[in-house]
């Protein structure tokens, strides 16, 4: 079985890191990584651009609305996500488009860039 | 990393929220920032043991409210008079604040915060300091050493800036819209401020951290109001241009030029940020200052050698900013990207004009300099460029101007060389 891992934090706390901080975490966290690589076991790695950075695509009515900031509904839950190489965000809310019509009715997608990416994990 | 680190990091950032809460509570800041200081001591004691609350600055509004309400009971029964009426009026805002403390008021809360530290009254010397006092929460001496003076000066000028505000009305009503955008405006204006403090320094010095303070506050002024395409610019021009930091400066502490960077050494995910948020701003189609800096500098981030650079459209954006904001400053700006599309003669032609304005302006001399240089006019160029030195902010900024100087008196010493020759 395959398993996504989503990680939380509060972002405020995170983003006040110092880059000394950071690449400690980051650090402990490739020693992390590298171990399940080796095992193969490691997909991709992503870690995404702060909340403010994100824009989400409501769903319902005839023209899905783009609102800015991450989707803060708490009615509904995250089912999946998808990876998708975009020129801009006009072209990633293009792509949200085509799948809201593919899959209508209500629910969101929320479009946030991906900061760093690494196809299977870091660490040595 | 520690707990207490944790709780370090916990604490500032809830800083902004819980502060502007006990100030809407308390209407005093010295009252609503020493009831902030208590709530942190009890949170240093008790997260340790039983671990953080899940909401940490709700947990300091309550904590430091209660203890803001005991400090005043006791103040009161020190003084002769019973105080009967100072404590139930205490208590009548008890009830009211416990329902607030969830809602979106604390956006309101943060932007008053930050906006009583823009008081017109107030000259920058103080906006910022103060700023960086009550919403940063550096210490006073973090923010003396900032600003090069003595920690005793710079408390002295922060009272001064919390007594004058003390005197002046802060408004404690909900704003308005046109209000709300006022303010905001009022406010990013002054965390471009602190960035720019900050950009003028060195690399190393404290100073330089200033500029991850003004990012800082303005993701916080992001988050606050996500719809903002001017605040989504602010963000992203401060962003794009911090990011270039790592190569802005040589081992000597000496300026490295745009075009002289080592760009494998900029700040990527930075960038990413920067370049995402600008995007997600110029969606909106309502253009404007900030929008339009970040629009430029999105376009040096883009990049990937200094030749790849689309100058006509760096061209056009600064026209467009010279529309909205006309300064002297821009045109100059522009006069590089001028001189870039349409070669020197057309940017100097454009410059001349601002000779008078910008009479002591180091970066007219210094670019008027490089201009004729470029046209081989060595002489003018010299002068030029003696110009600029006598005019520079920085011993950093004076030894890059004298750079080209002696790279030009060499040229012509070599072409002179030359000349004797009959070459």
């Amino acid at each position: 079985m395959l398993y996504a891992i989503l990680c939380y934090n509060s972002e405020d706390v995170v983003g006040a890191w110092t880059k000394e901080e950071d690449e400690e975490v980051m650090a402990r966290l490739a020693v992390v990584q590298g171990r399940l690589r080796e095992q193969g076991r490691l997909g991709p790695v992503a870690r995404l651009l702060p909340t403010t950075a994100a824009t989400t695509l409501r769903k319902g009515g005839d023209e899905p609305l783009v609102i800015d900031g991450p989707f803060a509904e708490t009615k509904e839950q995250l089912l999946g996500f998808y990876i998708v190489d975009c020129a801009d965000l006009d072209a990633a809310l293009d792509v949200a488009r085509d799948l809201a019509a593919a899959n209508p009715g209500t629910g969101s997608y929320e479009i946030r860039p991906v900061g760093a990416f690494f196809p299977a994990g870091r660490g040595a | 990393m520690t707990d207490l680190a944790w709780i370090d990091a916990a604490l500032s950032s809830a800083r902004p929220q819980a502060v502007g809460a006990l100030l809407r509570y308390f209407r005093d800041l010295d009252t609503a920032e020493e009831a902030f200081q208590e709530a942190c001591l009890r949170a240093l004691r008790n997260w340790p043991q039983n671990g953080p609350p899940r909401d940490p600055a709700a947990w300091l509004i309550m904590v430091g409210r209660n203890a803001g309400i005991d400090q005043a009971r006791r103040r009161t029964r020190q003084q002769a008079l019973p105080p009967e009426e100072t404590i139930s009026d205490l208590d009548d805002v008890e009830t009211p604040l416990a329902d607030r403390l969830d809602n979106a008021d604390y956006r309101d809360d943060v932007l008053r915060l930050l906006f009583i530290c823009c008081h017109p009254d107030l000259p920058a010397t103080q906006q910022i300091p103060l700023a960086l006092r009550i919403v940063s929460g550096l210490t006073v001496r973090q923010i003396a050493r900032a600003f090069l003076v003595k920690e005793a000066a710079m408390e002295q000028r922060i009272t001064r800036a919390k007594n004058r505000i003390a005197a002046a009305d802060t408004p404690f009503e909900t704003p308005g819209p046109v209000e709300r955008a006022e303010r905001i405006g009022v406010v990013a204006a002054m965390i471009y401020l602190v960035f720019n403090e900050g950009y003028s320094a060195g690399p190393d010095s404290d100073r330089g951290q200033l500029c991850a303070e003004a990012i800082r506050l303005g993701r916080l002024l992001l988050r606050l109001f996500q719809t903002e395409p001017e605040i989504m610019g602010l963000a992203a021009l401060m962003l794009l241009q911090h990011a270039r930091s790592p190569a802005r400066f040589d081992a000597n502490g000496e300026v490295i030029l745009l075009d002289d960077q080592d760009r494998s050494l900029w700040n990527a995910s930075m960038i990413a940020e920067g370049l995402a948020l600008i995007d997600k701003a110029m969606r909106h189609r309502q253009p404007g200052p900030y929008q339009a800096q970040a629009a430029i500098a999105a376009l040096h981030a883009r990049a990937a050698r200094p030749e790849d650079t689309d100058w006509a459209q760096i061209d056009l954006l600064y026209s467009a900013l010279e529309q909205m904001q006309p300064s002297p400053v821009v045109t100059l700006n522009r006069a590089v990207a001028v001189s870039k599309v349409r070669g020197p003669q057309a940017a100097l032609d454009m410059i001349e004009p601002l000779a008078g304005r910008l009479a002591g302006y180091f970066h007219f001399f210094g670019l008027k300099g490089a201009l004729l240089q470029q046209m081989g006019r060595s002489k003018e160029a010299a002068d030029a460029f003696g110009h600029a030195i006598a005019l520079a902010n920085t011993p950093a900024e004076a030894a890059h101007i004298r750079q080209h100087l002696d790279r030009l008196l060499k040229d012509s010493a070599a072409d002179a060389e030359r000349r004797a020759a009959g070459c």
